[in-house]
């Protein structure tokens, strides 16, 4: 079975007719004043989903997660958790926990009454407490810590007491307001794997605020991608990089090389695009678009080939300069600029240590792709 | 920094500290004084002190002072606190700004327009001048003071913890006592503190707003000198400075010993 991305996933209740959504929002409006952070905005989340909302900052994303927190209403539409309507549910009474970006760890209380706090507001038996928090520090691993308080604890260390305080009460859902974004970068990756986990174990439905969209591709199930208060795109993380719905999705995750252009003759999902300067692109993932149409192909660095000649029988092949070359250690990414002054990136693995015919800046070379590897964006 | 300790900075920092102590301590040692005349010394004595304490007009005035200073700092704190709150929380109600300058207002009042619109008050309404008349006068010219103070702390108060608070099942006012107000209890604290420092030693308004019964300390002591200074005043003067300087060189100590401890707290976590 052929798939999008290099993932099978088992675990897909959107593909599911008969699947019951979990979390809705329905034409969902939240004014500021004048300023409308959110506008018109449905969505649908699954039970067990981890799902990911990644927007650059002030996109409406965080007011989003307020609003399913119960810390602002919305101005117009609903909000639904298991077939609930939220309106009106203050915060304390809503079966939800929110992991605030900033942690909000209170610092009079020692790390086992923080995590204790919400458990002793429902009235848990005191053994039951001791019991529950003795289970949380061990899930973050913290136990020798519980009688420190905040400011006694390192970064990461806060992190994982602000999300064992968050789940302690097995809520419904759990919202993560960029979870990760005040640890340094390999802090981070650990931490995204354990989140994974804990998701997995504790089988809970997670919604994480992120604008870091290698965070949102690593953990989430599915992405939103939310620009001006409005969603883009929800879909998988492959499928947001290899079928990206517009020019803004394909621009906004990942790195892409455009050409804008017009269908010159298309049938049955295949066209060839005239990208002008005599540049003729043959495509067969043109969907629906219509003769004359003007489109965007757009197409990832990693599938486009490099060569100082022009392979034999390529289909796509585009002749142009090398003029800047970045090598990373495990990849090297090549800036050849075409003859009309366009720009094209394209990146190489280095699977192995040497190179037989390297390229040079100011050389010629040869871009090449295949015909299924890059999509056609109407939008 | 230039460490040498050159002629004019010897100086300047002599004639510095004489200004500002000189007379403190010229008080504190002629209330050691054996001489019953304040200015000519006549060899050391501990009996002012004793005599100080038979001394019941002053002893009362003490007790009256006392009981004012207490209780205008508490209410005082209460409602600058309430104050505070109101002013950093709801930011968008219809006259706030009238109503955070009529808060802070009485810091800039001379004490003589507070005092005296405060006696007309109290004649106009009719209220016999005396320990109740002192007490509101004081949580008048207090309040503010802490409003200040503690509206300075909540500016920097992280939100988030109250909503943390809420989202964790605390409904309002549980989030308040829990989390709100252990937070910002070293600064009321210190509110309480300066409120109390500035009721006991008021002179002025307590001058226009207090009655028979009701003389506080200053007062007495202001109307005794001017009968002449007896070594008796000195020997007050110097238990309150003693009782002052005790207490603020604990708070600073205790201070600075919460922040070297919170500093290497800080130092050993970053180490892992």
């Amino acid at each position: 079975m052929k798939s999008l991305g290099s993932i099978r996933r088992d675990f897909a209740p959107w593909n599911d007719p008969n699947a019951k959504p979990y979390i809705q929002f329905d034409k969902v409006t939240k004014k500021f004043g004048d300023f409308t952070a959110v506008n018109n905005l449905s969505l649908t989340i699954f039970e067990r989903e981890f799902f990911a909302l990644l927007g650059a900052s002030g996109c409406g994303k965080s007011t989003l997660l307020r609003m399913l927190a119960g810390f602002e209403e919305p101005t117009a539409g609903r909000i639904l958790l298991d077939g609930q309507d939220l309106r009106g549910i203050p915060p304390y009474r809503r079966p939800v926990n929110m992991m605030f970006q900033s942690y909000a760890l209170f610092p009079h209380m020692t790390v086992d009454n923080n995590i204790a706090f919400g458990l002793k507001q429902d009235g848990m038996p005191k053994p039951d407490i001791a019991a529950r928090v003795g289970e949380m520090l061990k899930l973050v691993k913290l136990e020798q810590f519980a009688k420190r308080k905040p400011h006694q604890l390192s970064g990461g260390q806060r992190q994982r007491v602000a999300l064992a305080r968050s789940v302690a009460k097995r809520p419904k859902v759990l919202l993560l307001d960029e979870p990760l974004g005040a640890l340094d970068k390999k802090l981070r990756e650990e931490t995204q794997f354990e989140l994974m986990d804990l998701q997995q174990s504790l089988g809970l439905t997670f919604v994480v605020v992120t604008h870091d969209q290698e965070e949102a591709m690593t953990m989430a199930d599915r992405i939103a991608i939310i620009d001006k208060g409005e969603v883009m795109q929800v879909a998988t993380p492959a499928e947001v990089y290899e079928a990206p719905g517009s020019r803004f999705v394909a621009g906004f995750v990942g790195n892409v090389n455009m050409f804008e252009g017009k269908i010159a003759h298309g049938e049955a999902g295949a066209a060839s695009i005239d990208a002008g300067n005599g540049i003729t692109i043959r495509t067969e993932n043109a969907g629906d678009a219509a003769t004359g149409a003007a489109v965007a192909f757009a197409i990832r660095p990693e599938k486009i080939r490099i060569s100082s000649t022009r392979p034999a029988g390529a289909v796509n092949a585009i002749e142009g300069e090398v003029y800047d070359i970045a090598y990373l250690g495990d990849m090297t990414v090549y800036h050849v600029r075409l003859d009309d002054g366009q720009v094209v990136r394209a990146s190489t693995m280095n699977a192995a240590r040497i190179t037989e015919d390297p390229l040079s800046w100011n050389d010629r070379a040869w871009v090449s792709f295949r015909p299924d590897a890059g999509v056609v964006l109407t939008r | 920094m230039n460490a040498t300790w050159s002629r004019f900075n010897i100086t300047s920092i002599v004639l510095g500290f004489a200004f500002l102590y000189l007379p403190i301590v010229l008080l504190v040692v002629f209330s050691f004084n054996e001489s019953k005349l304040v200015t000519v010394w006549g060899g050391f004595s501990t009996k002012w002190y004793v005599s100080l304490f038979h001394n019941q007009g002053l002893m009362d005035a003490t007790w009256v002072t006392a009981r004012v200073a207490v209780i205008s700092a508490t209410v005082a704190t209460v409602l600058g606190t309430l104050a505070a709150l109101t002013l950093t929380r709801y930011t968008r109600f219809k006259g706030r700004t009238l109503f955070s300058g009529m808060v802070f207002a009485p810091l800039v009042m001379p004490e003589v327009i507070t005092g005296l619109s405060l006696l007309l008050l109290f004649v106009a309404v009719g209220l016999d001048r005396g320990f109740l008349t002192v007490t509101l006068a004081h949580i008048t010219l207090t309040m503010c003071f802490v409003a200040v103070v503690v509206q300075s702390r909540l500016i920097t108060f992280d939100r988030s913890l109250e909503e943390a608070a809420m989202d964790l099942g605390a409904p309002p006012v549980k989030t308040f006592f829990q989390i709100t107000l252990p937070v910002i209890m070293p600064a009321i604290v210190s509110g309480w503190m300066l409120a109390f420092t500035l009721s006991l030693d008021d002179l002025v308004i307590a001058s226009f707003t207090s009655g028979p019964g009701a003389t506080t300390l200053p007062m007495k002591i202001y109307s005794q000198v001017r009968l002449g200074v007896t070594p008796e005043i000195n020997a007050a003067c110097t238990i309150l400075i003693a009782v002052v300087a005790v207490g603020v060189i604990i708070a600073s100590l205790a201070n600075k010993r919460r922040e070297f401890q919170r500093q290497r707290d800080e130092q050993a976590a970053q180490r892992g």
